[in-house]
This record gives structure tokens, C-alpha cells and sequence, in this order.
């Protein structure tokens, strides 16, 4: 292969800026439009999904997003693997901004920026067997001939668990967690850099879901994928990520290494949101832990509320918090709050575990 | 702006109520069978399900997709219909049989003596009715009362489980609330009636989790107040802890654990429950390799023989013989606990919990 335009190295990978983070995020903003009621569709609004995102993801790395429904994470996780055309701000994997290449020119990125879905069923084209599916990414990117296409896909199978046999299968014969692992073998069939994983185990059982983690976490460590990891569940994100963003209404309020963000977190959202997961651990004597209830729902993302978005639902807003939006900033080492009153809670908020 | 105050945090604490001396079952399922008959066979969703719940009490059912913890709710409700499912033993609410009513006494005993939440509110409420239509309908259904004393009484519902401006939301259609308003006005239009019986089926699973936890607390008001029995199904064992006084854990359409919270979740006794609590990543504490349960549920059309865990089961070889492969362990106490059973054939599943599973336990 030779080298194209747009830095495409002879080895076939996209090359490197000096010093720049594998993925950056840089003031990245996605706004959806919406027709307004009146006459000519008057009062278009624009609903603010991802508002002003500044995130960084390093080579190896796992960096999870937590937040509930609507607060843009799956929006980034679009915008990350250009599903989506930001509205503004920069993508840039390995200091190239791919915020707005074209179609043509995207191809040798999304080679190394690959996505896992959540859900199993709607995520695998149902007329296609698992060889085909697999098979496709192999194809797309060139990266075997014709002859070395099966024993490349029987050897992914393999590496996700899977029967290498079953390639001639449709993905009605297999289960949930087995079309996941489809999902995630047509993921790493590029040798990606980076995969972008929306809740990739949020549809499935318990004892399923634990195995899917057990293997994503045995890939991580054994191909050194970096990982923007996607998921609702508090502890299936502590359980597999290095670093923690937690997004409310489009933005990051709170980013922290793992252990600061579950012990000590300074966001009065993430305290709440820390403090709102059913803990198991009450009944093996566990003291139970203080709660904090938050009031309401979540403000809509059209119309947000001036400076904190947060204040209409915080116990610790004053007038300045209406007034001054709070930067993110750094409150702790490697610990970036955007609060004006963000300290770390009085007592623990998870259950601490007896020695 | 959002029409509601801001408080300071609460703080909830709760803990396992002791059992009473009145006793008395509401809800009394003996040898509740349900099978489907298909082209590829019969489906045998529930297989001899009894289980007891006073009221005031509240009864989790976990398990995973298919274990039969809906089904046999369903058929509490009396929500399957009789050309499709086939189902034998009995289900006594208040001492009423429910087994092979007809459709009219059926009609008559739902949403009255027993009352049910579903997982999804959007799909539950009708999207071409105000939410204000749908909960006096379900209360003039069996009451006979003017429009305006039902309306009266939908805002009251409303109010009580924490919908504000009810007399202005009360003419809202469903799309016009969020998640959390839908499952609590699907709340209120359960309670309209006062049901001595609620079935919760997965009531906070499509829900976020700071909005799962009013939900929770706001069915755990609505019990103390209004005394009824709860049937909460989950496969979120957290949420059990919280809010259930006993828990039954099925498996392939039978119950394969049963007692009270404390006892089930702190010290299980079978195999399958130590697979659970091994899945569950913790959110204190150094992040441990999880140990998933091998292989995948079976399938009902062809449970295996013997326990029906058997293949999964990784303590198998520490039971003698061939026993687990060929005969069903019965589900009953297995310890000096009072009130508790278990459906197993390991002779001393007390001693590997606390010598094997429980280090490992985060």
C-alpha cells in the first residue's frame, strides 16, 4: 500500500501526529433540528444533544460515559465513529480532525475507530449468515484475498467464543449474548485501534451479561484496544474502565479516574447518580448508605437552563449558578468538576465493603 | 420552568421487616403449571410453582428471560388467554380461585383485587387517551360513580403518587409525560381501585437510575400505606435488596430458592444463586474477575433432565452418582433457617458458600 493524502502510512494505519492523544474530542457539539408547529415552520428549534464536549482518550485506554437517557452519550459515540456530522467542534484521532471528511476519505478511519451495538438483534442483518457479516469488514478494507477470507473469520469466531463451524449460520440461530459476540468479532475483524462500545451488554441477562464482560475485558488486555465503553450501569462501567465521564444534558460535569470518581465524587449529579444504585451489599450487613433523591426529570434538551444545567434539580444551587456556567475544570489531580460548589461528599457514598 | 420545589436530600433507610405473627396468605399458588403447545412442542414455561405472599409482604421473582417469572404472574393476573395456554394447579387470591374463572368473573377480578404494573408505560398506556381517560375508566369499571366523582378520584391517584399539577396534567396524553410520570401515572391507575394484590413486572427496568429509585421508594410508601401484597419481578438483584422482604429465584420454569431477602442474598444455597451474585460487578472495593455462569439458559421445549441446572452446574461432580442428571431435587429446607428452601442435591451447600463462593464475592 502507499501512502495517501490523508496520512495514511505505508503499514496501512493511519499515522500519527507527534504528541496527540489517540482520539480528542474538542468542543464537540451535536444539534438536531426540529420543525417548529407554526406556519412555514416557523420556531425551528434545535434540540442539544451534545453541547461543548472536550474529552481525551489515550492508546489502551478505557474511558467510560455514564449518564441517563438523553444526556448524549450515545450522540458522542456517533459523532466518535462519524455516524454523525458534528454541528461544530473537533474529532481528531491521532491529531487528524475527521469531524467533516468526506465518505471517501473517512474509510481508512473507520478501519481503526469501530463500534458495538446494544442491541444484538436489530444490529445484525438477518439475511445474512455470520461468515457474511464478518466477512463484509474483511472486504470493505481489503485486508485479506478471497482465499484467506474463511480462515480469517473462523479465527475471529473462535477468539469471541464462538463455534469457527458456525460461519454458514443466520443470526436467528444464535442467542443474545452469541449474536453479541458477532457483533464484537465484526468489530475487531479490522484490528482497530479504538471501538466505541454503546451498552454493549445492557440487553442481556445477568450470567450472559458477565460473560460478554469477561471477554471484552480478555481482548482489551490481550490486543491493547483503547475503549470508549458506553453503559448505564455504574458498576459494569467501575468494572472495566480506567477513567470516568459522566454526562447530564450534553455536557461532561464530572471526569475522574475510576477510584476518585466512585469514592470521592465532587459533582453533586454524579453523588446522586452514585447514590441512586440499588446496592446488594445492605443485606450481607452493610450499613445502608445515605441517599440523595433527586426531584423531577431531566430539563428537555431544547430549550436547557441558562449557566449549570444542572441547577434546576440541585440542592446546592445559588444565583451565580443561573448566571456563570462552571467550566470543567481540574478541583482534584486528574479530576475535572464542572460545579461551582463541587466538593467531595461527606461520607462514602457506596456501601464500603468490611475488611 | 419545572414547577416543582428543590429539596435537600433525604435520607431513607430501610430494613427487612420481621415476619408477623398474622400470617395469613392473600396470595396462595399451589402446583402452578403453564405450558404452551407449538409446532415444535410443548412449552413448558412454569413447572410446579407454589409459593405463598401475605399482606403487607413483599415477594421478588428473579431469574432470566424465559425462567417463567412473568408467565406465572401472568397467570395470577389471569392474563393468559385460555385458547393458547394450558394451566393447572391453583392460584387462590383472598381464597378465591383464579384458575378457570371465566372471562366475566375474570373480567370483574382484575384491577380490583389484584392490579399490575408492566415494564414498559409507553406501550402500557393507550397513546390516543389522556391519562386522565384511561385511570377513571378503570375506576368506573367497577365502580359505579359519576364522570366527575371518577375524575375526582383519578387527580387524587395522580397527587398521591407524585405527579404535580395533577388537575392540569390529569388531560395530558400519555407522550406529553416523561418515563418516570407514565410509570407513575401506570402506578396510580393500578392503585385507582385499591388492590389488595399489585403485580410489579420489571416496573423500573426502561427506567434511568435515579428515576428507578423514586419509583422504588414510591411503591414502598404505597405499600406501608395501603397494606397490600407485592409481587416484584426483577432480574436486577440490587433492587430486590431493597425492596423485597422474601425472594423466590427461578429457573427454566421452576423455583429453585426461596426465603427471606436477607438469608437468600447473604447466604444462597444454590448453585445457580452463586452464579448470580458472581455476575454482579461491585461498586466498592478492588474490581474482581467475575464468574459467569457457563453455557446459556435451556430451551422450554426440551428442559433437561434431573435438575434442570445440571448442565450449567459447576459442583455437579460433588454430588454422588448420577443424581443430578436424573432426579429433579425436591425445593424444600435445606438448613435449620426457618422459612427457607432450596432445590438442590448438594449434601452441604452451606459449607462451599462460605469456603468458596463467599471469598470470592467482591
Amino acid at each position: 500500500m502507499t501512502t495517501t493524502a490523508n496520512g495514511r502510512s505505508a503499514e496501512g494505519g493511519i499515522r500519527r501526529v507527534e504528541g496527540a492523544p489517540l482520539l480528542q474530542l474538542d468542543d464537540l457539539a451535536m444539534h438536531f433540528r426540529t420543525s417548529g408547529d407554526g406556519l412555514l415552520a416557523r420556531g425551528t428549534k434545535w434540540v442539544q444533544a451534545v453541547d461543548g464536549v472536550n474529552l481525551t482518550v489515550n492508546a489502551g485506554e478505557t474511558l467510560g460515559l455514564v449518564g441517563e437517557s438523553g444526556c448524549g452519550k450515545s450522540t458522542t459515540a456517533r459523532l466518535i465513529t462519524r455516524l454523525l456530522e458534528p454541528t461544530r467542534g473537533k474529532i481528531k484521532y491521532q491529531g487528524h480532525d475527521i469531524a467533516h471528511l468526506s465518505e471517501r476519505k473517512l474509510r481508512p478511519y473507520r478501519r481503526e475507530i469501530q463500534l458495538i451495538f446494544q442491541d444484538p438483534y436489530s444490529s445484525l442483518n438477518p439475511r445474512h449468515t455470520v461468515g457474511a457479516i464478518v466477512g463484509t469488514a474483511l472486504r470493505t478494507h481489503e485486508l485479506v484475498d478471497k482465499k484467506g477470507e474463511l480462515p480469517r473469520v473462523q479465527e475471529l469466531l473462535e477468539m469471541v467464543g464462538l463455534n469457527p463451524e458456525h460461519y454458514n449460520r443466520y443470526p436467528h440461530e444464535f442467542s443474545g449474548g452469541q449474536r453479541q459476540r458477532i457483533g464484537i468479532a465484526r468489530a475487531l475483524a479490522t484490528q482497530p485501534k479504538i471501538i466505541v462500545a454503546d451498552e454493549p451488554v445492557s440487553a442481556l441477562d445477568v450470567s450472559i451479561q458477565a460473560q460478554v464482560m469477561n471477554l471484552l475485558e480478555n481482548l482489551r488486555k490481550e490486543l491493547g484496544i483503547a475503549f470508549v465503553f458506553i453503559a448505564h450501569d455504574l458498576g459494569v462501567v467501575r468494572h472495566f474502565c480506567d477513567r470516568v465521564a459522566v454526562m447530564y444534558l450534553g455536557r461532561v460535569v464530572e471526569e475522574a479516574p475510576r477510584d476518585a470518581l466512585y469514592e470521592k465524587p465532587q459533582h453533586p449529579y454524579t453523588q446522586a447518580l452514585l447514590s441512586a444504585v440499588p446496592d446488594i451489599a445492605v443485606v450481607r450487613g452493610v450499613p445502608p448508605k445515605t441517599r440523595i433523591r433527586l426531584v423531577g426529570d431531566v430539563p428537555s434538551p431544547v430549550d436547557p437552563p441558562s449557566g449549570c444545567r444542572f441547577r434546576t434539580r440541585c440542592w446546592k444551587a445559588e444565583d451565580i449558578c443561573a448566571e456563570i456556567d462552571p467550566p470543567l475544570d481540574e478541583k482534584a489531580p486528574a479530576q475535572k468538576v464542572a460545579c461551582h460548589f463541587a466538593e467531595p461528599p461527606a461520607e462514602s457514598i457506596v456501601a464500603e465493603v468490611p475488611a | 420552568m419545572s414547577d416543582q420545589s428543590i429539596r435537600a436530600p433525604q435520607t431513607v433507610t430501610r430494613t427487612a421487616r420481621a415476619r408477623g405473627l398474622n400470617e395469613e396468605a392473600y396470595l396462595q399458588v399451589t402446583d402452578l403449571q403453564v405450558q404452551f403447545p407449538t409446532a415444535d412442542g410443548m412449552v413448558k414455561a412454569v413447572q410446579g410453582l407454589s409459593y405463598s405472599l401475605p399482606l403487607g409482604r413483599t415477594l421478588a421473582i428473579v431469574g432470566e428471560s424465559g425462567s417463567g417469572k412473568s408467565v406465572s404472574s401472568m397467570a395470577v393476573m389471569g392474563l393468559h388467554d385460555a385458547k393458547t395456554a394450558r394451566i393447572s394447579g391453583s392460584i387462590k387470591v383472598g381464597g378465591r380461585e383464579i384458575v378457570g374463572l371465566s372471562e366475566k368473573d375474570l373480567e370483574n377480578y382484575r384491577g380490583k383485587d389484584s392490579a399490575m404494573i408492566f415494564q414498559d408505560p409507553q406501550s402500557s398506556l393507550h397513546p390516543y387517551f389522556t391519562i386522565g381517560d384511561q385511570i377513571t375508566e378503570a375506576y368506573r369499571t367497577h365502580n359505579k360513580v359519576s364522570r366527575s366523582k371518577a375524575k375526582a378520584r383519578a387527580i387524587e391517584m395522580l397527587d398521591r403518587v407524585g405527579i404535580p399539577n395533577p388537575r392540569r396534567r390529569i388531560d395530558n396524553y400519555p407522550h406529553e409525560f416523561s418515563g418516570g410520570m407514565r410509570q407513575r401515572a401506570m402506578i396510580a391507575m393500578a392503585l385507582v381501585n385499591d388492590p389488595k394484590l399489585l403485580i410489579a413486572d420489571e416496573p423500573t427496568t426502561a427506567l434511568d437510575v435515579t428515576v428507578q429509585a423514586q419509583i422504588l421508594d414510591l411503591i414502598a410508601d404505597l405499600q406501608r400505606d395501603f397494606g397490600s401484597a407485592v409481587v416484584f419481578i426483577t432480574h436486577d438483584l440490587g433492587v430486590v435488596a431493597e425492596i423485597a422482604d422474601d425472594i423466590l429465584v427461578m429457573y427454566a420454569g421452576n423455583a429453585i430458592e426461596h426465603g427471606p431477602v436477607d438469608k437468600i442474598l447473604g447466604q444462597p444455597l444454590h448453585p445457580y444463586s452463586w452464579g448470580l451474585l458472581e455476575s454482579i460487578p461491585a461498586l466498592a472495593g478492588e474490581p474482581q474477575p467475575l464468574h459467569p455462569i457457563p453455557g446459556t439458559p435451556p430451551s422450554l421445549l426440551a428442559v433437561p433432565s434431573g435438575c434442570a441446572f445440571h448442565p450449567r452446574c459447576e459442583f455437579r461432580d460433588r454430588v454422588p452418582g448420577d443424581l443430578c442428571t436424573t432426579l429433579k431435587p425436591d425445593l424444600i429446607p435445606r438448613t435449620a433457617d426457618p422459612g427457607r428452601t432450596s432445590r438442590c442435591h448438594l449434601k452441604d451447600p452451606d459449607q462451599i458458600f462460605r469456603s468458596e463462593i463467599l471469598p470470592r464475592l467482591p
